[in-house]
């Protein structure tokens, strides 16, 4: 029976765990600093990809700092689970906002899911610079794709 | 010396709409003050024709407008004749046509180009990609560890005799002013036909191409407070002559029949097309402009701004320069340590500080200074010491928040 890496269930446990946290307090900041801080902590808890993961084929292409995104599929529960690192810490909070409402779905929850609003944080995506509107768009792109699903 | 910063800064109606905003990206590109948006805008309300063609009185006045516009520029960079002032969409154009130009009539295989290690993409790309089909060798003049070109290293590289020697006056990403009225002349006198990108430095001093000597100039209008989308390649006469025209068709035509075509004299028979009619003006409307201010006075304050800037900087333990203080035209690259330059501007951004972040067109020299990027702010003369002390309190609350 195909397992998950080790790297995909400690992931699992902090997105899960950030999502019933974290993401309620996110939403109900007020003020930008506090927004940001939580933002910036978000990724802190995930395991950071070692040498061996930062792959040229996980890396997010279009993005200002360097991404990467593993993803694993697995067949038995026909569940698709993800992994994210990068450089900086404000896109990697914003890919866990993403990745802790989609991980562990199967293709038939995910295609109820409206990725275009993931990223979705009241005044956090339409303060976003150019460059980085376009590295979660790429972001995005990948997940779908990896996930099977038409971006 | 006088420099009214309140007089200066009212010329620009962007700040009425932005109030609030600091507008440190100034490299990137300048704001307009009236006199350019005015005629530009005038030229396509009063004369707006094609130049050079018409059979009309119109064309005839926006033809007059237009190469008056080239008077002015000629005027401004103390050129010999206003036939060396060539008009292009901007310093990457200029720069393409002069690699593209020289390769082939100049530049033949075995042949040299020296450029140096902190070149914009602009004047490293256009050589590498022709210098490797035409089997011409590329030389790359490497840093000091402040940052600095080495100019050791420049004199063993320029004993090789290349033909050809491209340097920018001003570093995009640093700020650093280059030694060129010394480079040019060591280069001439190994036979080199010299470039200065002025894409950075035009803005900070005016130049002066006949105390330069240089062969080639060039620059983008947009950075000296003229509009985007017009440029300017100055050359000399003969090394103009030299050149093979990147593009070709309309004006830069003088005869064309199936068996051969002939080429126009200069400058037309480097401008192909309808040129940029409209910005050429807004261009020579933003240099007469900039002339009615002091500028010893005007650079006066840019300096202490940006004195007052590394000083607020250096009393934060966390914030590494790579700008030096000194010999600095307006640029200040740095990092917070630990931390990703996109994370800095992001969140000065949030504080209404207007910042650029990343390589900047300029991925060798991050690689020379062995990191992956940087924060630059860039100032202008319009920017005001407030606008400096807000940017010191942003960098504190963005160190703060790290924490």
């Amino acid at each position: 029976m195909p397992k998950l890496s080790l790297l995909i269930e400690e992931t699992a446990v902090v997105l899960r765990d950030i999502q019933l946290q974290q993401l309620p307090m996110l939403t109900q900041s007020k003020d930008w600093q506090s927004k940001y801080r939580l933002l910036m902590q978000l990724g802190k808890p995930l395991p950071a990809f070692d040498a061996s993961l930062q792959r040229d084929d996980f890396l997010i292409a279009g993005c200002e700092s360097k991404a990467w995104l593993l993803h694993e599929y697995h067949a038995d529960s026909r569940r698709h689970y993800w992994s994210f690192d990068s450089e900086a810490r404000i896109i990697k909070g914003l890919v866990v906002v993403a990745l802790c409402q989609i991980n562990g779905l199967t293709k038939d929850e995910l295609v109820t899911i409206q990725f275009d609003q993931l990223f979705a944080l009241q005044g956090v995506q339409q303060n976003l610079s150019p460059s980085r509107q376009n590295g979660l768009q790429a972001v995005l792109k990948q997940l779908c794709k990896q996930a099977g699903l038409a971006d | 010396m006088t420099f009214d910063i309140a007089a200066f800064r009212a010329e620009f109606a962007f700040f009425d709409q932005h109030p609030d905003l600091v507008y440190l990206d100034n490299a990137a590109t300048m704001h307009k003050p009236a006199a350019v948006i005015d005629a530009e805008t005038g030229f396509y309300q009063r004369f707006n024709a094609n130049v050079h063609r018409g059979a009309h009185q119109l064309s005839q006045q926006a033809t007059q407008k237009f190469e008056y516009a080239r008077d002015t520029v000629a005027a401004f960079v103390n050129a010999r004749a206003r036939e060396e002032i060539i008009w292009c969409s901007g310093a990457s154009h200029a720069l393409n046509q002069l690699a593209y130009g020289l390769i082939g009539t100049v530049l033949h295989p075995g042949d040299r180009v020296l450029i140096s290690a902190l070149e914009h993409h602009a004047n490293i790309v256009p050589w590498q990609f022709h210098c490797e089909q035409q089997g011409v060798a590329l030389d790359v003049v490497p840093l000091d560890d402040d940052h600095q070109l080495n100019q050791l290293e420049y004199q063993r590289l320029l004993a090789l005799k290349p033909k050809v020697v491209s340097i920018s006056h001003v570093s995009n990403v640093l700020g650093h002013i280059q030694p060129v009225a010394a480079m040019i002349q060591q280069a001439k006198a190994v036979g080199a036909i010299t470039i200065i990108d002025g894409a950075q430095g035009i803005v900070s001093q005016q130049p002066d191409m006949q105390q330069l000597d240089c062969d080639f100039y060039v620059f983008s209008g947009h950075k000296i407070y003229g509009p985007t989308g017009i440029g300017v390649l100055y050359g000399k006469l003969p090394q103009l002559e030299l050149l093979r025209p990147l593009l070709y068709g309309g004006e830069m035509i003088q005869q064309v029949s199936f068996t051969g075509t002939t080429l126009n004299q200069l400058p037309y028979r480097l401008e192909a097309g309808t040129p940029h009619i409209g910005g050429a003006i807004g261009l020579a409307a933003a240099l007469a402009w900039l002339q009615q201010w002091d500028q010893p006075a005007m650079t006066f304050h840019k300096q202490q701004l940006l004195q007052l800037l590394f000083t607020g900087l250096s009393q934060f333990p966390a914030i590494e320069l790579l700008s030096q203080r000194q010999n600095n035209a307006g640029i200040v690259a740095f990092n917070i340590k630990g931390e990703h330059h996109s994370d800095v501007a992001t969140l000065l951004d949030q504080q209404q500080i207007a910042v650029r972040a990343g390589t900047h067109c300029a991925m060798p020299l991050f690689t020379a200074m062995g990191i992956n990027g940087a924060v630059r702010l860039s100032l202008a003369p319009y920017n005001t010491q407030q606008e400096i002390e807000l940017t010191i309190e942003a960098i504190a609350q963005v160190l703060e928040m790290f924490n």
